[in-house]
């Protein structure tokens, strides 16, 4: 069988490249790429650093990330990666990943461990607190002298939201909201 | 972006201004590329020499700052020479509307300006009005008070030796650029513009936008394959993050989040849905009722009633201006209480950030929700502070990776794509999605004791499942929406039947009366009856343009690209029929290919026909605005801090932006024009690149750029420790002396540019001083969104000890 330099650099790359998800990793064949992709579990994801949304995949074994690298049947990437897209895999392992709830006391020099659930309990009464202490029922309009109800936490301020996903956005919008926090920005403003 | 990532191939030009794709946006290289082998023309406007710039066919230098005067240019080019698509102008944009008496401009300021409180009254701006009470209209385009004639005389002073002489540009290039671009012209040309921060992060930001979106309907190209005006979006979901409305001027879907004066529902609704007589115009947001009530009930579920307007009295009202610049004075001021950070780092992000890390110190609490320690997370240990000094209480809360927990994003070209969950997350990291249920189910319970109005709180609808981890599932399906109630629905020869708890197929079945939820009306249709649209992977592309229209799911009704019925002439038939992005068959009756904007059929039908720009009430698209803060078409500022004069008018910088002390013109002491940048190595504020090892050992420290000419003014070599200084604080960098950093000739002056990339910060594993020290806490009039892009420095050699 004729194959042309092409042809055969395509399926070269694909053997080499270790492409695991979906037919084309049956399709495979070569020897070598079994046994590195032996007991391997793939998963597609979108790379989360510009808005190019480039696809990846993610392939684990015994739960843990042991490679990343571009979805070759993305139809934007088509394998492809920048720099920081192909680095994606040192957000999965890396040993300065935040691991545990750290907590700075006022005047403090230092970060000390706490479990979630205290954390999560002083966070959510300190967020009161602020709301309680803070909020705004009514307001008088200086242009026009009259009072208008605006049922708005003055002293808190959310920020963030470009990193998060679809529906964590829809639930911090929502949550923002109905705590009264007219002070709601994320990076877009930036 | 009107249009998406692969369409870029379509493009016979395309103009990169303000953006530099090649190092921000690499993966949108094989697309330009893609492009340029058929033979479209890159064209790159910067005022460095970028990596974009290194593969363009034409590349143009430009001041920073002046891209109104550039492409205010290119619009007057365009007229000048009869290189319009005329067809689209005249029916399709506001060219033939006439204006009324009252407008009027003069040495850089519009009508009904006060100069006290630096605002124009837009009702000023209005069209003149016939008896009906529609907008009168000239299809000759001669009425002298038409639209179109308002802005040929407002663009002839746009000459090209008056634009290169503010711009610095070579005529040669200018004009080169000009003629490559605006040959696109004709109906069988399509030409896309490219942008990104170098356009909007200026004092008049929203009018360097505005001035591409008008060049491009001008040359007929809107809504057409290979066309557009597409924002090259930097963060991965930034595009979602705006379209859930996390912005305070916002609701999901690009509801405006409601006004003091918004007394209630029926105020609010009466306030924000436009309104038109003309029975041609499809008026899209006359729906806000619609969108407005179905995000109520998915906010308050059976709380939320006709009776008690839908709960809008639990609603915020705002009170003029919370933007991230007045949110960072408040709490220097000591006015916020606490901060919450969901992956924002504004120590680092913000202007002026010497200030920033000084005002988290007036706060009492901090949260903070990020992968890694940030420069926000640590500012009460940043260098040169004493922690003892500091009362913020401070919590760092560790969150999963994009690859450890499930859920859609949405990139620039408004796909929404799903991820999936590939590991468990680090050590006790848990997924945002997890920490905000914590935060909202802990406070409702707080708040059933009691407190400051719970009703807001105890009342909101908020069940996402009885497992630990919230169904993201069942949240996506409340943005996309269900039916409260069974529900027959006639749409045209069709009766649907639905049945309470059936997801909404798409946005045009939502209802006022609130018989549906949606949490966010333009996902309506991303999680339907037949499932997880976002989590598509076919690759069929029957157009062949590229728009894989059932791979994942985009925003609106998966349309790929928007206003296409700008694409076709007025009876519906392709401008370019071998790019048709849609078309009509007059046969079936029915549009073939891209989801149409609107299911109505081609404009030139007596009956039904509607006008292509269904979002605005009048239907065309404006070249003449009547609701921008700093008038109705773009004109010449110069940025806050600059080096010149305006040469275009009087007016130096946007009236209509407060200017705050800070600042300084003062070229004695900075006589460089300074601009900030991205590169491909890093990512933002640096959290996410700077500590991993792989991007380090590639980009390991800050640096500065600057040309060889000032490099020898100053006696500075490659690789030398500088220190840069401008009004609002010095920073130490490592020297770059390039000869992609040209000087500009400015009024007969050589003014040279110091490039500052501004990922980095004191955190993580490679640390270094930020660009951000140095920026100015000024923003455009519309958004306020800082001018990153424009301030005046100066530059020593010998880094902090100079």
């Amino acid at each position: 069988m004729a194959v042309s330099r092409r042809e055969f650099l395509q399926g070269g790359a694909a053997a080499a490249a270790l492409i695991l998800s979906g037919k084309k990793a049956e399709a495979g064949g070569a020897d070598g790429t079994q046994l590195r992709t032996k007991g391997l579990k793939s998963s597609t994801t979108i790379c989360p650093f510009c808005a190019v949304g480039c696809g990846l995949v993610v392939h684990t074994k015994n739960g843990k990330i042991v490679n990343i690298e571009g979805d070759t049947q993305h139809p934007i990437n088509q394998g492809a990666l920048c720099s920081k897209g192909s680095a994606l895999f040192q957000v999965a392992n890396n040993e300065r990943r935040l691991q545990k709830v750290m907590y700075r006391a006022p005047g403090s020099d230092k970060f000390e461990e706490k479990s979630w659930d205290w954390a999560l309990e002083r966070i959510a009464q300190k967020m009161k607190d602020a709301r309680d202490k803070t909020f705004k029922a009514k307001e008088i309009n200086k242009k026009d002298n009259k009072e208008y109800v605006v049922n708005r936490t003055e002293g808190m301020a959310f920020l963030g939201g470009a990193g998060l996903d679809n529906e964590e956005c829809y639930l911090w919008s929502k949550f923002a909201r109905s705590m009264g926090v007219a002070n709601l920005e994320h990076q877009a403003r930036i | 972006m009107t249009n998406h990532w692969i369409d870029l191939r379509n493009a016979d030009a395309i103009l990169a201004i303000g953006c530099n794709p090649a190092e921000n946006h690499p993966i949108s290289m094989k697309w330009i590329e893609a492009a340029m082998d058929q033979g479209g023309k890159l064209i790159a406007v910067d005022p460095r020499f970028t990596r974009t710039a290194s593969k363009a066919d034409h590349y143009a230098q430009i001041r920073p700052g002046t891209d109104i005067a550039f492409l205010g240019g290119m619009i007057n080019y365009a007229l000048q020479n009869n290189m319009i698509h005329e067809e689209y102008v005249r029916e399709y944009t506001n060219a033939a509307f006439i204006v009324n008496e009252k407008y009027d401009f003069n040495e850089g300021i519009f009508c009904s300006f006060d100069d006290q409180e630096k605002t124009y009254d837009p009702k000023a701006w209005a069209y003149a009005v016939d008896g009906a009470g529609n907008p009168k209209r000239d299809h000759s385009l001669k009425d002298p008070r038409c639209v179109f004639q308002l802005l040929k005389k407002h663009y002839s002073r746009y000459t090209v030796d008056m634009v290169c002489s503010i711009t610095g540009t070579k005529k040669e290039d200018y004009i080169a650029v000009a003629k490559a671009f605006c040959s696109t012209g004709r109906a069988d040309k399509a030409g896309t513009i490219l942008y990104a921060m170098g356009i909007t992060q200026s004092t008049h930001g929203t009018q360097n936008v505005r001035a591409t979106a008008m060049l491009q309907m001008l040359l007929g190209n809107i809504g057409i394959a290979g066309g557009g005006v597409n924002a090259l979006r930097g963060e991965s979901n930034v595009q979602g993050s705006s379209d859930y409305g996390l912005l305070f001027h916002l609701l999901p879907g690009y509801l405006k989040s409601p006004e003091f004066d918004n007394v209630d529902l029926k105020a609010y609704l009466e306030k924000w849905t436009p309104k038109t007589k003309d029975p041609k115009s499809a008026n899209w947001w006359g729906n806000t009722p619609k969108y407005t009530v179905s995000l109520l009930k998915a906010w308050y579920g059976d709380n939320a009633t006709k009776e008690n307007g839908f709960c809008y009295d639990y609603l915020p009202k705002r009170s003029g201006n919370y933007s991230f610049m007045k949110l960072m004075e408040k709490m220097g001021k000591g006015e916020l209480h606490g901060l919450v950070c969901m992956g924002q780092n504004p120590a680092v992000g913000g202007p002026d950030s010497l200030k920033t890390r000084e005002a988290l110190g007036k706060l009492d609490w901090l949260v903070t929700v990020d992968l890694w320690e940030t420069e926000t997370s640590i500012f009460w240990k940043r260098p040169g502070v004493n922690p003892k000094d500091i009362k913020t209480e401070v919590f760092m809360l560790p969150a999963a990776s994009s690859v450890e927990k499930e859920g859609s994003i949405s990139n620039s070209g408004r796909w929404a794509q799903w991820r999936y969950k590939a590991a468990e997350p680090v050590g006790d990291a848990k997924s945002d999605l997890w920490i905000i249920n914590q935060f909202a189910t802990r406070v409702k319970k707080a708040y059933e004791k009691g407190g400051a109005f719970p009703e807001p709180i105890t009342k909101l609808s908020w069940n996402y499942g009885k497992g630990e981890e919230p169904e993201v599932h069942m949240v996506a399906k409340e943005i996309n929406g269900y039916f409260t109630k069974d529900m027959t629905i006639v749409d045209k020869d069709k009766t649907l039947e639905f049945k309470a708890g059936d997801q909404v197929p798409m946005f045009k079945y939502l209802q006022d009366d609130g018989s549906t939820v949606s949490g966010c009306w333009i996902y309506c249709g991303s999680y339907t009856k037949e499932g997880n649209q976002m989590a598509r992977r076919d690759l069929t592309d029957p157009t062949g343009l590229g728009m894989y229209p059932k791979w994942s799911w985009a925003w609106p009704v998966n349309r790929r690209i928007i206003y296409n019925r700008g694409s076709v002439n007025p009876d519906g038939a392709p401008f370019n029929p071998k790019r048709a992005v849609i078309a009509w068959d007059a046969l079936e009756k029915k549009w073939k290919g891209d989801v149409p904007d609107g299911p109505w059929p081609p404009m030139n039908d007596a009956k039904e026909g509607k006008y292509p720009f269904i979002m605005l009430p009048e239907g065309h698209g404006r070249l003449y605005a009547l609701d921008m803060k700093d008038g109705p078409f773009p004109e010449h500022y110069e940025p806050v801090e600059s080096p010149a004069k305006n040469l275009m008018s009087k007016t130096q910088t946007n009236p209509a932006v407060k200017i705050p002390a800070n600042m300084s013109s003062d070229t004695a002491k900075f006589p460089f024009v300074g601009t900030t940048y991205r590169m491909t190595e890093h990512w933002q504020a640096g959290a996410m690149t700077r500590s991993l090892p792989w991007l380090v050992e590639l980009v390991p420290t800050m640096f500065v750029e600057i040309s060889q000419t000032l490099a020898r003014a100053k006696g500075i070599g490659n690789g030398d420790m500088v220190k840069v200084t401008t009004e609002r604080g010095s920073i130490e960098a490592k020297a770059l002396v390039t000869s992609r950093l040209k000087p500009f000739n400015v009024q007969g002056k050589e003014i040279e540019q110091v490039g500052l990339p501004w990922h980095f910060g004191y955190a993580g594993m490679a640390t270094g001083d930020s660009g951000n020290v140095l920026t100015p806490s000024v923003g455009c009039a519309n958004t306020s969104i800082p001018e990153f892009k424009a301030f005046l420095c100066n530059i020593e050699k010998g880094g902090k000890r100079a």
